[in-house]
């Protein structure tokens, strides 16, 4: 691999071909060049456009809730004994978890671009729910790609994105799973051009997706940073978040990637083990290579064929990552470590009987790193960790492998 | 090499036909069913062979292809096994050019360099790489360019007139035009704006335009044959493929040689495109 330069700023990427170092840039059929030429042109106007900023402003407080606490875990940070835990909650959001702050910020664009269809992959479902939710509050139809082995697990999401008027089209080709549904999603916009708008659920993707589902995912590093300032006068001296796709987490982090003093760290799924084939962690345990439209971190064969995930998480469960999170990994400014799936459900467990908040599977990972790191600790020292979403959609997965029938 | 590629087409406009360009996926359903396919286009008619390299997740292409990738892959083949089917191929045929059809990852971690040299020594004449865009040339256009492999591009109908020009940069061989937005294996859309495409884009370029996506039939063959240098012809004939198999996805007696009489009559088709477009 190239050795990465160290730039100036963690902050200033991508660079105009969408690219963070190697990573990034735009890996699409011609067929969708000249729509995500126009979606970048589209999203140039509309992050410097005071109404656009506004009106996204005001849904975000009045429909989302933002901003959403800061809160400190008095009763986690006394068990643990160093560390003092802050949990940034956007698990209280509207529709329960990070998801909607992208999904408000794209379906707006849509709106500006004159798109009248919305389509969206989703894994776990909550992409999925907020794609719908939106689109229900926009008045447009809705397709929303999930692969038929999600359809299955997640049947209560299932029922929400139908109740909120979408199409769950259930995906079967490949193995049926989020990396399949991605590319189904693709095929649809790739024979739909005219009209329809892809609203992607992480950040990744082709350019400009990574940078526009970043910025609309910063909003909750940028209220960390003012609350952590009023309730402690200082910056913390850890952030920690989970990463799939990486959109919490680049949320989180991408405000502070120029304040030295903070050590950040992405936390992924780890499944049953690196040592063998079930598991999600790509920036750990996979190389670079090209998918979906972008250069990143992905998990594959040595000829290049794409390998399924495997994570408790559904959230957890694709092969690859933003390549902004790629480019900061091999930076060095981002450390990025593997949680397993029971150390995931033991901290699930925790958090529930402590705090009393029932956190999503995909936090619960971050929140194992922090009951490993807090300890080590001073008491005078400050983590935060990104509670990006509650429990409510895992509590029959989290059931099933606590032996309890629901 | 550029020169069999060259070669073929000017061949064919002193023939003043068209050319048959046809696509199958290498390894489907195993290595040696697949160079018997690939032995047989030829002599079936075909004068450009599409060798299609399988990838784990085929954004662009619809569920024949994606299938025939699964069960290629699942077999064991991989990028090298499609060169040294182009290899074995060229043992006894140093005519038809071959044209590499795939993604971009398996190159990328072929690693593109010996991948290049490997392509030009197992007798590759050009590149169908359909996630890299007039954007990424860098990455794979300008070094194939180089080698002399050609690096042929897709324009689509929502390739406007201000973007062709960057689109054909670098392009060589031939032009594939997609004559419909869409995945491989839709419906045809209607030859007459097929037509209208073909000659907007010889304005910008005098490479040969081949078109496909969409054809099934010696008819369609004819009709886009009428207006076009060339047609494409690949999901109809992996279908060829995926029908003759048995319940565990084996090749059987008939796979070779359905593929075999559907190629030829494709090829009848094309051979009588501009004595009919001339009437």
């Amino acid at each position: 691999m190239n050795e990465t330069p160290k730039p100036n700023s963690f902050r200033s990427g991508p660079d105009e071909d969408g690219r963070f170092g190697i990573f990034g840039g735009r890996f699409v059929a011609e067929t969708l060049m000249p729509l995500i030429l126009d979606l970048q042109a589209e999203w140039e106007k509309a992050k410097t456009d005071p109404e656009f900023q506004a009106e996204l402003q005001y849904l975000n407080t009045h429909y989302t809730g933002r901003p959403s606490p800061l809160y400190f875990a008095e009763r986690l940070t006394a068990e643990l004994g160093g560390a003092k835990i802050y949990f940034k909650r956007d698990e209280l959001n509207h529709t329960g978890s990070h998801k909607i702050n992208n999904c408000l910020g794209q379906i707006l664009l849509a709106k500006r671009m004159g798109k009248t269809r919305i389509i969206a992959e989703t894994g776990a479902g909550q992409h999925g729910v907020a794609s719908a939710t939106v689109a229900a509050r926009f008045g447009l139809p809705c397709v929303v790609y999930m692969g038929a082995t999600d359809v299955e697990r997640q049947a209560p999401n299932v029922f929400r994105m139908k109740l909120l008027g979408a199409e769950v089209r259930p995906v079967t080709s490949g193995h049926g799973t989020l990396k399949d549904a991605m590319n189904e999603a693709l095929r649809d916009w790739v024979t739909n051009v005219d009209d329809t708008y892809y609203l992607i659920g992480t950040a990744a993707g082709p350019h400009p997706y990574p940078e526009l589902v970043r910025e609309f995912q910063s909003v909750i590093g940028k209220e960390t940073k003012e609350q952590m300032m009023a309730a402690e006068g200082r910056l913390p001296d850890m952030l920690v978040a989970a990463v799939g796709g990486g959109s919490n987490a680049i949320g989180l982090f991408h405000p502070f990637l120029d304040d030295d003093s903070v050590q950040i760290v992405g936390v992924e799924a780890g499944g049953k083990g690196l040592d063998g084939e079930e598991h999600c962690a790509s920036l750990t345990a996979g190389s670079p290579g090209v998918l979906h439209g972008n250069r990143t971190y992905l998990l594959q064969d040595g000829d290049g064929q794409i390998k399924e995930g495997h994570s408790i998480s559904a959230g957890l469960d694709y092969p690859g990552i933003g390549p902004e999170h790629s480019w900061l990994k091999d930076v060095g400014r981002v450390e990025y470590v593997p949680i397993m799936d029971d150390e995931a459900l033991a901290a699930f467990q925790m958090l529930t009987r402590t705090e009393g908040i029932i956190p999503a599977l995909e936090p619960s990972h971050a929140l194992a790193e922090v009951i490993k790191r807090a300890p080590k600790m001073g008491k005078d020292q400050i983590i935060v960790m990104n509670l990006c979403g509650r429990g409510d959609k895992d509590i029959f997965t989290v059931g099933k492998i606590l032996g309890m029938g629901l | 090499m550029t020169a069999r590629m060259d070669n073929k087409f000017a061949t064919l406009k002193a023939e003043g036909r068209p050319a048959l360009v046809t696509y199958f996926m290498g390894g489907d359903p195993d290595y040696e069913t697949s160079l018997q396919i690939m032995k047989a286009l030829p002599e079936a008619g075909a004068d450009v062979i599409e060798l299609g390299a399988p990838f784990s997740d085929p954004m662009a292409d619809g569920p024949a292809i994606q299938l025939a990738g699964q069960r290629s892959l699942k077999n064991g083949h991989s990028l090298k096994k499609t060169l040294d089917m182009a290899r074995d191929f060229r043992q006894s045929d140093d005519t038809t050019p071959i044209v590499i059809m795939g993604y971009y990852n398996p190159i990328y971690i072929y690693g593109v360099e010996r991948f290049l040299d490997d392509a030009l020594e197992a007798g590759i004449d050009g590149l169908i790489i359909v996630d890299l865009p007039a954007e990424m040339d860098d990455e794979l256009c300008i070094p194939a360019r180089k080698r002399d492999i050609n690096f042929i591009r897709l324009t689509t109908p929502t390739t406007d007139e201000k973007r062709l020009p960057k689109v054909l940069t670098n392009t060589s061989g031939f032009v594939y035009y997609v004559s419909m937005t869409g995945i491989t294996g839709s419906a045809l859309p209607d030859p007459s704006k097929i037509a209208g495409a073909v000659e907007r884009i010889k304005k910008s370029t005098d490479l040969p335009i081949c078109v496909g996506f969409g054809v099934k039939t010696a008819e369609h063959a004819r009709l886009i044959g009428a207006s076009a240098d060339g047609v494409v012809v690949g999901t109809a004939i992996v279908n060829q493929v995926a029908t003759s198999l048995d319940k565990q996805d084996r090749a059987t007696a008939d796979t070779v040689q359905s593929v075999a009489t559907f190629v030829r009559g494709l090829a009848t088709g094309v051979r009588s495109a501009r004595l009919v477009a001339a009437e």
